[in-house]
């Protein structure tokens, strides 16, 4: 998956074997006729920055909603010598990330990882991991719905013709709308985006905390809609901008508070609720970010300093 | 001191032996084979091949098996195996016309060649729990008829072809390759063959419901049941190698061809039009179902006015799928926490907003009463 560097076979990490492969299915699951046909709509999405590109979605063994777009791209661009990170709102523990990573660790037999740095591959559903990404490494999102006009167009046959015209003008109402009804532009998540000054495209239903972090990126970011058979991608170092107006800039969420266990000030905070009575901390919602923070002995005002035996432990 | 969540590999595979084990059931009762679901559940096990889009009633009854006997699931089961599977090509079209009928009914004529045949059917029963069956009493072997079914038992609508008061009933490209949108993504407006193969494995449910719909008023298209004909038939296929067609098999399926009015136009004098369904086994309300909708979505076809869902053909098409539906209703159960957060930290700042707003209005107020 090397672009820049020479090609050298990827070093598993020692704590992360590959589990038992299953047998009786091709290596990632696919077919190989079935992965070329997506690299090809891969290619074409790279061509053709942020532009939808229709492939022959098929039905994977999980079900759609759950990350078969995303999946069917890892399954297209995986090798043997790859580590696959697998991350959903940010950690590597919820359980859909747990179930994804092991459908790989069985079906192809790769290496797997929870560190950013380590990871060849990174499949992900509503997060771009904190740590920046190099151009060695590929960020695949899952995507629900890869129209970002949808919401003001339910109609595919209309959405279609507006992308070939680049007739955007309702996206910008819509995103008017919003201020003069608040004041602001309420849009969190699956913030819109224009990339390579041309395409409108979703970024996925990530917070627009994320969304600076896809302009310029290093890393090849591919999109993968399964139930609605759709491929995007950004190409590495490409313009992503947010949409906005002059008087009414884009802007990322902000938190008054640090990471209660690493004391970071730069992370996307997750609300988590300790009590009945309005009790909450907020922690990374980053696991990997978190947790190398910590090792790297950062404390936050309810987390602990780290031994060195504990971090022996964490390993 | 707060200890972020861990573990969902070791809760994933505890929940995995939970299933199995209420799958089971009470050990004292005899598990179920899957010989038994095929021959004494076979319409559960003839939707989930038609909406599985799979003939096969052995792996359509390990799928219910394995299901728990969520239908859905078990449609689920069987498409995420056949997705593995490769083509080897396309089989000759089927003739209904040389169907081995078990049932054939039409709505439309009193008595007609080869006669009414009402073979295994729910219509007729009365609605009464069977307590029999809860003592497992045996059922005695059916009568078999003396007379033969006819032979020659034509399709209603090629009687009605005969007077040209139908349309002609024309494939669209009949050499062309066959689409198959398991394969690419569909693409509108979409040709028959692709919304005949899209409602083939529609959702039941959907369908019926649609074309209720299409009943009540939300586009109307006077349907009649020209005819509804269950039985087998066989398939065959000509592999290129060979140049000529071998059969590969017999199947069960039902037919419905509604027949429809049609007012005519400039061009076509008043006839009839057809609405078409297929089903894989015996699912006839999944195949009227289907009829009523084909012809809904070809009111384009006949310039008649697009009003109702069932004559949309991307509202129909795009969400007629289970697996699909099923699958995005369902991650809704997954973690959204980080939008949600999102959400919250917009929500607090309108609030903020709107209070300080509030508040500066209220001092703005008070030092107008004061003024005065």
């Amino acid at each position: 998956m090397s672009m820049t560097q020479e090609a050298q076979p990827w070093q598993a990490p020692e704590h992360d074997k590959p589990v038992e492969q299953v047998e009786g299915y091709n290596f990632a699951y696919l077919d190989e006729q079935t992965k070329r046909m997506i690299r090809r709509a891969i290619l074409k999405g790279v061509a053709i920055p942020g532009y939808q590109v229709p492939f022959g979605s098929r039905e994977m063994p999980l079900p759609y909603g759950w990350g078969t777009g995303g999946m069917q791209v890892t399954a297209a661009v995986i090798g043997e010598n790859d580590t696959l990170k697998v991350i959903d709102q940010g950690a590597d523990d919820t359980t859909n990330a747990v179930n994804i990573r092991r459908f790989f660790a069985k079906t192809a037999g790769v290496a797997t990882t929870e560190k950013t740095s380590d990871a060849s591959l990174i499949q992900t559903r509503h997060r771009i991991p904190e740590k920046p990404l190099t151009d060695d490494q590929i960020l695949i999102y899952q995507v629900p719905i890869p129209e970002p006009l949808r919401w003001v167009e339910p109609r595919e046959t209309e959405t279609r013709k507006m992308h070939a015209l680049e007739e955007y003008g309702v996206m910008h109402v819509s995103l008017y709308e919003s201020i003069a009804r608040f004041g602001r532009i309420t849009t969190a998540y699956n913030y819109p985006v224009q990339v390579n000054g041309r395409y409108i495209m979703a970024p996925s239903p990530i917070p627009k905390f994320d969304n600076p972090k896809m302009h310029q990126m290093a890393a090849l970011q591919l999109f993968g809609a399964g139930r609605e058979k759709r491929i995007y991608a950004v190409p590495p170092y490409t313009d992503v901008k947010s949409l906005d107006f002059e008087d009414h800039p884009f802007t990322i969420q902000s938190w008054e508070e640090n990471c209660a266990l690493c004391g970071a000030d730069d992370s996307y905070l997750d609300e988590v609720i300790t009590d009945d009575a309005g009790g909450k901390m907020y922690v990374c919602s980053d696991s990997d970010y978190c947790a190398e923070r910590r090792e790297a002995g950062h404390v936050g005002d309810q987390g602990e300093p780290q031994t060195p035996a504990q971090k022996g432990a964490a390993e | 001191m707060y200890v972020a969540v861990k573990g969902g590999d070791k809760a994933i595979e505890n929940s995995l032996h939970y299933l199995a084990d209420i799958r089971r059931g009470d050990r004292r009762v005899p598990e179920l084979s899957i010989q038994q679901i095929r021959e004494q559940l076979p319409l559960a096990v003839d939707r989930v091949m038609t909406e599985g889009s799979l003939y096969d009633p052995d792996l359509a009854a390990l799928a219910i098996k394995q299901a728990n006997g969520d239908i859905q699931e078990a449609v689920f089961l069987l498409r995420a195996y056949r997705t593995t599977l490769p083509r080897f090509g396309a089989s000759q079209a089927i003739d209904t016309g040389a169907m081995q009928i078990r049932r054939r009914i039409s709505a439309t004529y009193k008595d007609l060649p080869g006669g009414q045949i009402l073979g295994p059917s729910f219509d007729y029963t009365h609605r009464l729990l069977d307590f029999t069956l809860a003592a497992n009493g045996e059922t005695p072997e059916a009568p078999t008829s003396e007379e033969p079914v006819a032979d020659g038992m034509p399709r209603v609508a090629d009687i009605l072809d005969h007077e040209g008061l139908i349309e002609l009933d024309l494939p669209d490209d009949e050499d062309g390759p066959v689409p198959d949108l398991t394969r690419e993504s569909t693409s509108f407006p979409a040709d028959r063959a692709t919304r005949l193969q899209n409602l083939a494995r529609g959702d039941e449910g959907f369908l019926l419901a649609l074309g209720y719909s299409t009943q009540r008023g939300f586009g109307n298209n006077h349907p009649f049941a020209g005819e509804i004909r269950m039985g087998e038939l066989a398939v065959s296929f000509e592999p290129e190698e060979l140049g000529f067609e071998i059969e590969i098999g017999e199947i069960t399926v039902t037919e419905c061809q509604m027949v429809n009015q049609f007012k005519g136009s400039a061009k076509v004098p008043p006839q009839f039009t057809r609405g078409y369904g297929l089903t894989f086994g015996h699912c006839e309300r999944k195949a009227m179902s289907m009829a009523l909708v084909d012809r809904a979505l070809r009111a384009k076809e006949f310039s008649e006015e697009i009003t109702a869902p069932a004559q949309d053909e991307e509202f129909v098409l795009y969400h007629s799928d289970n697996v699909e539906a099923s699958g995005f209703v369902q991650h809704l159960k997954l973690p959204h926490y980080v939008d949600f957060q999102g959400e919250l930290v917009t929500v607090r700042e309108l609030r903020k907003e709107i209070a300080a707003r509030e508040a500066a209005e209220r001092t703005d107020d008070d030092e107008l009463a004061a003024a005065e």
